[in-house]
């Protein structure tokens, strides 16, 4: 304190002035909504500080450049959407007081796209909001919340999936393997996410590949291990062809990195290698050996020659070093819009009762469905490969994903065990 | 026989890493006490300026300057920083740490951007240096045992045989006496404190790439580092070696491990089946809870022996 008043009056008063321009900085914000035009607010609840932040981060500009789309297209009720941002660290806590600043805020949506932990505290609290203030209801929208119990065992009539759950996911990746592969083995990080992959993935080989030996079954601290040699070493002694792993981000990266280092020769047949930064971390080391199931990547329009999809990936291309994948991002939006257009209001059982059963089709033109009995939007997905002979590369790094495989819509049409409490109007 | 060389080898390279890391933070600790939660911080900075430095002016260059930039940071966080919350006691100092890390943090996302950086091995050490039972030894996990070998030769020359080494290792235990004789001690507090953010910088720009750099690798590597300062003994350098390498083992061969405790139990003829309140804990294999080991063994010597492996003074 002797410190501070050594600087005497003038940094007292330079103080005082700095609290009254936060104060005069305070009052604008504050008179900014007032001024701003009537729109259709949607809540939006994911990291954007800590360690995932980076994905938060990167959600929320491919938000802005899908709502720049939606309401160009005409919005819903003639108004715009606008995206309202929460912090939730990823913790299911800090979740639960966003929504509560959401039901305060009368704001209808609510939209979650990370983490399963979290979705299962935000599905829970919206189901007993929704009980308790029957005539202010509000609509979870699960954009990337993917333990498939969500739409399973714990399915809610408030909540609607725009993405691919983790069963549809290992579905798809266990139709993709190659006939020649027999050996594989299981890697996955030892939390739910990773455990229910190496569940799924255990079902899906069962019933599709019987022919295929499972040689290495195993569950690695989440995050926690700094090298990988000797990982690679149990892989390499296994004889396995193929590494399935859940892993992503740095766990995924150094496996990789490790892997080429010690001249370890397998195919990765992951989930989630596409994952923004996944392909600058990994760059030429996963060549011609790293493979992943998307929901869609810029190689995608050109394949299937859809001029309007490839104009729209490469709008955002021009203006941004990653790539544009989340196309159930923009399904999810237009459903959103249709919904409430139908509906004529922006009430939640009204949306809800009129996105049940919706049909579409997606950017490329792809049949979408969002299933009336357990509210899971029914999807293809795309089996691809990193390589160099693609027309548009990943994050600038000379390789790309090509389309080795698509399951489709139908194929991935599973079996839920719903059963889903109705409200009663 | 194979698994366990290769696994040798490749505890002793991670094992040096952390050496580099928890050399300079225990040299802190034991001068200043100050617990520096901020070193892992300076060990992606110095990550990161590497991967920047490289880009122009390539690897070797940023081999030398990286370190030399995460020293003056140092010596900067030592003279406007640590020294004014000096006087308010070892806690304040510690908060004073603890603030940077968010702060270091929130600034590289903000310079850097909060996706990896493509830092890569230079082509140059970029081959694999030998074989050994169908595996390959990377040249550039060669090259970082030589930098961290060189590192702990020059760092105990300077220690143990010069006048330099020789005020510092006084400063250490008797302050007064050595202000007395006429040094300035906070200066070598400076010196301390800049030269153990070098190191940790140096093992950022070898570390880097070896890993992955991204905002989350101060966060993956500083509780680790801690781990290894305490269990080694508070101020003592040769434990913070002894106390590296045995992590660096641990968390290599942990994963070879596929046996449980239940399996150890076995042979005394004690099965261990159905579903009460122990079974997961007891069969859960040793592979999947390797990085868990260290931790359980900072609190086993903290039990047993507060001071650590080879520590002068309590924890």
């Amino acid at each position: 304190m002797a410190r501070f008043e050594a600087f005497g009056g003038n940094m007292r008063s330079l103080f005082r002035r700095a609290c009254f321009a936060f104060v005069a900085l305070l009052m604008g914000a504050a008179i900014r909504p007032a001024l701003a035009q009537d729109t259709i607010k949607v809540a939006y609840v994911d990291p954007f500080s800590g360690p995932f932040a980076s994905g938060g981060d990167e959600f929320l500009k491919v938000f802005a450049y899908i709502l720049q789309k939606v309401n160009a297209d005409g919005g819903a009720l003639g108004k715009k959407f606008e995206l309202v941002p929460f912090d939730d660290k990823l913790q299911p806590s800090e979740a639960l007081i966003a929504l509560k600043s959401v039901t305060d805020q009368n704001i209808p949506f609510v939209m979650q796209c990370t983490g399963s932990n979290v979705g299962s505290a935000l599905l829970d609290g919206v189901s007993k909001y929704n009980a308790r203030n029957p005539d202010n209801r509000i609509l979870y929208l699960n954009c990337g919340a993917l333990a498939t119990e969500l739409t399973n065992e714990l399915c809610d009539f408030w909540q609607f999936r725009f993405t691919g759950n983790v069963e549809m996911r290992a579905a798809a990746r266990v139709k993709a393997l190659p006939k020649d592969v027999t050996k594989v083995y299981l890697l996955n990080q030892d939390y739910l996410f990773g455990q229910s992959i190496q569940h799924d993935t255990k079902k899906w080989l069962a019933k599709l590949r019987p022919d295929i030996q499972i040689v290495g079954d195993e569950l690695m601290p989440f995050g926690k291990v700094q090298d990988f040699s000797p990982y690679i070493q149990k892989i390499k002694a296994s004889g396995a062809q193929s590494v399935i792993t859940g892993n992503y981000n740095r766990d995924l990266n150094l496996l990789i990195k490790a892997a080429v280092d010690d001249g370890l020769n397998v195919r990765f047949d992951t989930f989630l290698a596409h994952l923004i930064g996944g392909p600058t971390a990994i760059g030429s080391a996963g060549e011609g050996r790293l493979f992943s199931v998307t929901e869609f990547d810029p190689n995608v329009p050109a394949e299937l020659n859809k001029p309007e999809a490839e104009a729209f990936s490469n709008g955002w291309r021009a203006t941004h070093d990653t790539d544009f994948s989340e196309i159930p991002f923009l399904t999810m939006f237009q459903m959103l819009a249709r919904a409430i257009d139908k509906a004529g209001s922006t009430d939640a059982l009204k949306v809800a009762l009129a996105l049940e059963g919706m049909k579409g089709t997606d950017l490329v033109g792809a049949p979408v469905e969002m299933r009336k009995e357990d509210h899971q939007l029914l999807m293809p997905y795309y089996a691809v490969s990193f390589t160099k002979n693609v027309k548009y590369d990943a994050e600038k790094t000379g390789l790309g994903w090509k389309t080795d495989f698509i399951a489709t819509t139908e194929e991935l049409t599973l079996p839920t065990v719903c059963k889903m409490k109705r409200p009663a109007s | 026989m194979e698994t366990v060389l290769i696994s040798v080898l490749n505890g002793l390279v991670y094992g040096m890493l952390l050496f580099m890391l928890a050399s300079g933070l225990t040299l802190i600790f034991s001068m200043m006490g100050v617990l520096n939660f901020a070193h892992a911080s300076i060990y992606m900075v110095g990550a990161y300026l590497a991967f920047t430095i490289s880009q122009v002016l390539g690897f070797f260059p940023a081999l030398i300057i990286a370190p030399v930039l995460c020293g003056l940071i140092g010596a900067g966080i030592e003279i406007w920083g640590l020294r004014r919350v000096h006087h308010n006691g070892h806690i304040a100092e510690l908060l004073f740490t603890f603030g940077l890390v968010f702060i270091i943090q929130r600034l590289v996302q903000m310079t850097w951007g909060m996706l990896p950086m493509a830092y890569r091995v230079p082509p140059l050490l970029d081959f694999p240096l030998f074989h050994l039972y169908g595996v390959n030894f990377p040249a550039y996990r060669g090259f970082m045992l030589l930098v961290s070998g060189a590192m702990l030769l020059s760092t105990w020359v300077l220690l143990k045989k010069t006048r330099v080494g020789l005020i510092i290792q006084a400063a250490l235990t008797h302050p007064q006496m050595v202000s007395s004789l006429g040094h300035n001690v906070p200066q070598v507090f400076t010196t301390v404190f800049a030269g153990g953010c070098l190191l940790a910088g140096l093992a950022g720009v070898i570390g880097g790439n070896y890993q992955t750099t991204e905002p989350g690798m101060a966060d993956s590597m500083g509780p680790i580092v801690f781990v290894v300062v305490v269990f080694g003994g508070l101020g003592s350098l040769a434990g913070c070696f002894v106390a590296s390498i045995v992590m660096g083992m641990i968390q290599t061969f942990a994963v070879v491990v596929d046996y449980s405790v239940a399996d150890l139990l076995r042979p005394l003829g004690l099965a261990i089946s159905g579903d009460t309140l122990l079974t997961e804990v007891l069969t859960v294999p040793v592979a999947r809870i390797g990085a868990l080991l260290p931790f359980v063994m900072m609190v086993t010597i903290l039990f047993f022996r507060p001071r650590g492996l080879m520590g002068t003074r309590d924890a």
